[in-house]
């Protein structure tokens, strides 16, 4: 076994926080292999005992778009924006459903995981930035989906205009903003929550609410003019209409929004890493 | 003298009892405003687990931390493995630290052995590439190896200990922090650990803090000691001298029972009650020590013959030593009305360390039971300044030093 001089180790001070609780990416890194192997359980342990296993990703969503399709659609009469309402419907719920599940997993970090951290010492953030990468994989499972759809009904349709641009290729930049968004909203409740139990009902409520003020079941171009700038500053918002925009071909984007959009995003994520770190270090007082 | 390890400075840490337990939006509430109307916050709530705690220590160094429960055992280990912090003060640790306040910490039933001993090893701090040199070597310690690919929802308890001990035990940190979880497992899995520990601390020249309840594990590990006691720490020296001192503390030292009231069956304790217990004039019970025990007695009508006893048997209750007074001393004739006291004193208490319940009765004769009483209360042998650091029981549960001789057949 190797022998190691104990001064050869990094120091390790201990001493209450005051002020701001920054990043320490020293320490992030130093557990890197950590996360990896955090998205690999969640990966193997999700359809244990599942009958359908990854297919319910499939499902969901297809679901969803159907009783959207007959509520919003047939029912409702709401406008989408000229395109058949299921790839419309399909493609919002896409990006949306990306950023509820982070949030959600993102949100339950502290409480779902304290008999963990009331035992062992790592960095707090590598659990949501793991679940950031594990939702990855039912994203991709259900955008593979959606291609399915989307040629199927070019094909059946010849005369369709919906397809994918070019602007395709900056998919992974939307995805990136919706993670970072995802996770700064998520921490924010994750330490609400760790403070005040009665978050964790508040973040059912608001992620049904959020739904309804994001462009999912209706375009943005419905929305009046003088609002679209308030619109954007949910920063969902942006990412779902370049979605349709990015695979559908329409979309309402403007460079103002998009500024909006990832100004109110920047914000959200270092403002919930900040206040998460803060109270990560004596959460484990209050459990 | 190097430069310590681990600096500790004023370490102080500050609960607040009205808000363990998350509280909720209504609480908060009424808090600020009750601050806001000037109403004073109620400072009562307030209690230091841990308070001004000082110490350092030297590279290599095997510390064990022994004191009551609530004494503040815990929560220096959570501070130092950096689970929560501090209030006031700070420690500094120099080197890789790994702590062990439980065994299995994020074992995934749903998972195999072999995947999680890779997950096990991630939270604990070790790389990938450090699990995959030494997985062999931790599925050998555990013994599980035809388990391996085998969800550990269906390992026996023994097996899942066995694993989750020797991942932890196979970290390679420059300081190592233990809680008490050597009790766990069975005798030969334990002695196993503390084997390995002993080769973490002495051949690897670890440097390791040691909680523990078992004070003879503490004296067999530990080169020194902290005795910590309601939040401070009361010393800190050589193992040897601060545990003594513990004891004599009387930090464990039985208090007498008063069992007069005490219900008894059938016609137990008419003609004669026993009405208190004292065990070794309220010093601790140490192992190889002297131990006396007296008895207090009410004789409420005239008894012949009479003899005392005082067994201990083990927690299954099947009695493991026996000591009535009519094998050495005559029996006692008593009158009616008559109170009194009869004491037993040995010259030295062979039974081994550990817990044992007492039994307690007074006869007349060989066979009428005047009083007993089964299982009156638990009473716990320390290990003793002669006590050998072995600790593991398997050799009975009394030693008998006998004169030995050896002779060419």
């Amino acid at each position: 076994m190797p022998e190691s001089t104990p001064s050869s180790g990094p120091e390790i001070v201990i001493e209450p926080t005051r002020g701001l609780a920054f990043i320490r990416w020293r320490d992030l890194w130093a557990y890197r292999d950590l996360l990896w192997q955090l998205v690999w359980r969640d990966f193997a342990t999700r359809y244990k005992q599942t009958a359908l296993g990854p297919l319910w990703h499939v499902l969901q969503p297809l679901i969803t778009t159907g009783i959207f399709t007959i509520v919003f659609s047939h029912v409702a009469e709401l406008s989408t924006d000229g395109l058949p309402a299921s790839l419309f419907y399909l493609c919002g719920l896409l990006a949306w459903n990306y950023f509820s599940q982070t949030f959600t997993s993102t949100s339950s970090t502290l409480v779902a995981n304290a008999n963990l951290f009331g035992k062992v010492y790592f960095p707090r953030l590598i659990v949501p930035l793991s679940s950031i990468i594990s939702n990855l994989v039912s994203f991709v499972i259900q955008f593979a989906m959606f291609l399915i759809v989307l040629e199927l009904y070019r094909a059946s349709h010849p005369e369709a205009t919906c397809g994918l641009r070019w602007s395709a290729l900056m998919l992974p930049l939307v995805l990136l903003q919706l993670a970072a968004f995802s996770l700064g909203v998520g921490l924010w409740l994750a330490a609400l929550t760790a403070k005040f139990r009665d978050f964790t009902v508040v973040s059912g409520f608001l992620i049904q609410l959020w739904m309804y003020v994001t462009p999912i079941i209706y375009p943005l171009t419905k929305v009046p003019m003088q609002w679209r700038i308030w619109v954007a500053v949910n920063p969902v918002t942006v990412p779902i209409e370049a979605f349709r925009s990015m695979l559908l071909g329409t979309g309402y984007l403007s460079p103002n929004l998009i500024a909006v959009s990832l100004a109110a995003t920047l914000f959200a994520l270092v403002s919930g890493v900040l206040v998460f770190q803060r109270v990560e270090k004596n959460f484990i007082d209050v459990v | 003298m190097s430069r310590p390890i681990i600096e500790v400075s004023n370490l102080s840490k500050r609960y607040r009892l009205g808000s363990i337990g998350a509280t909720s939006l209504r609480e908060e509430f009424t808090r600020t405003w009750n601050r806001l109307r000037g109403v004073p916050y109620p400072d009562k709530t307030e209690f230091w687990a841990l308070r001004d705690v000082s110490f350092s220590v030297q590279p290599g160094a095997v510390v064990g931390i022994i004191g009551r429960n609530g004494a503040g055992k815990s929560t220096l280990l959570k501070i130092l493995s950096r689970i929560t912090e501090p209030t006031i003060g700070s420690a500094r640790l120099r080197g890789r630290v790994a702590s062990l306040l439980e065994v299995g910490t994020g074992f995934h039933p749903e998972l195999t052995g072999r995947e999680n001993i890779y997950l096990n090893g991630a939270i604990l701090g070790m790389s990938r590439a450090e699990v995959r040199r030494k997985f062999d070597e931790i599925v050998a310690f555990a013994e599980v190896e035809r388990f391996i690919d085998t969800p550990v929802k269906r390992y026996s308890s023994g097996m899942y200990v066995r694993l989750a001990f020797a991942v932890a035990a196979h970290l390679e940190p420059e300081i190592l922090i233990i809680d008490e979880v050597l009790a766990v497992g069975d005798a030969a899995f334990q002695k196993k650990c503390l084997g390995r520990m002993h080769t973490v601390a002495e051949q690897h020249g670890r440097t390791v803090l040691f909680v523990s309840h078992n004070l003879g594990a503490v004296r067999s590990l530990c080169t020194n000691c902290l005795w910590l006691e309601s939040g401070t720490l009361r010393q800190q020296g050589p193992t040897d001298a601060v545990v003594n001192d513990y004891y004599k503390a009387g930090s464990l030292a039985p208090a007498s029972l008063n069992i007069a009231l005490e219900p008894r069956l059938g016609h137990h304790g008419e003609q004669l009650r026993i009405t208190a217990l004292t065990l070794n004039r309220n010093q601790p019970i140490l192992h190889g020590e002297p131990f006396s025990f007296a008895i207090d007695f009410e004789a409420r009508s005239a008894c012949e013959e009479v003899s005392f006893g005082l067994g201990l048997a083990n927690l299954d209750g099947t009695r493991l030593m026996s000591m009535d007074s009519d094998l050495t001393t005559p029996r006692f004739t008593l009158k009616a009305g008559q109170r009194g006291r009869v004491e037993c004193t040995l010259d030295r208490l062979l039974i081994q360390p550990g817990l044992y319940l007492v039994d307690l009765g007074a006869r007349s004769g060989d066979f009428n039971g005047l009083d007993y009483l089964s299982g009156i209360m638990r009473l716990e042998v320390l290990p003793g300044p002669s006590t050998p650091s072995t600790l593991i029981r398997d050799s009975g549960h009394v030693r008998y030093p006998g004169g030995w001789s050896i002779a060419s057949a």
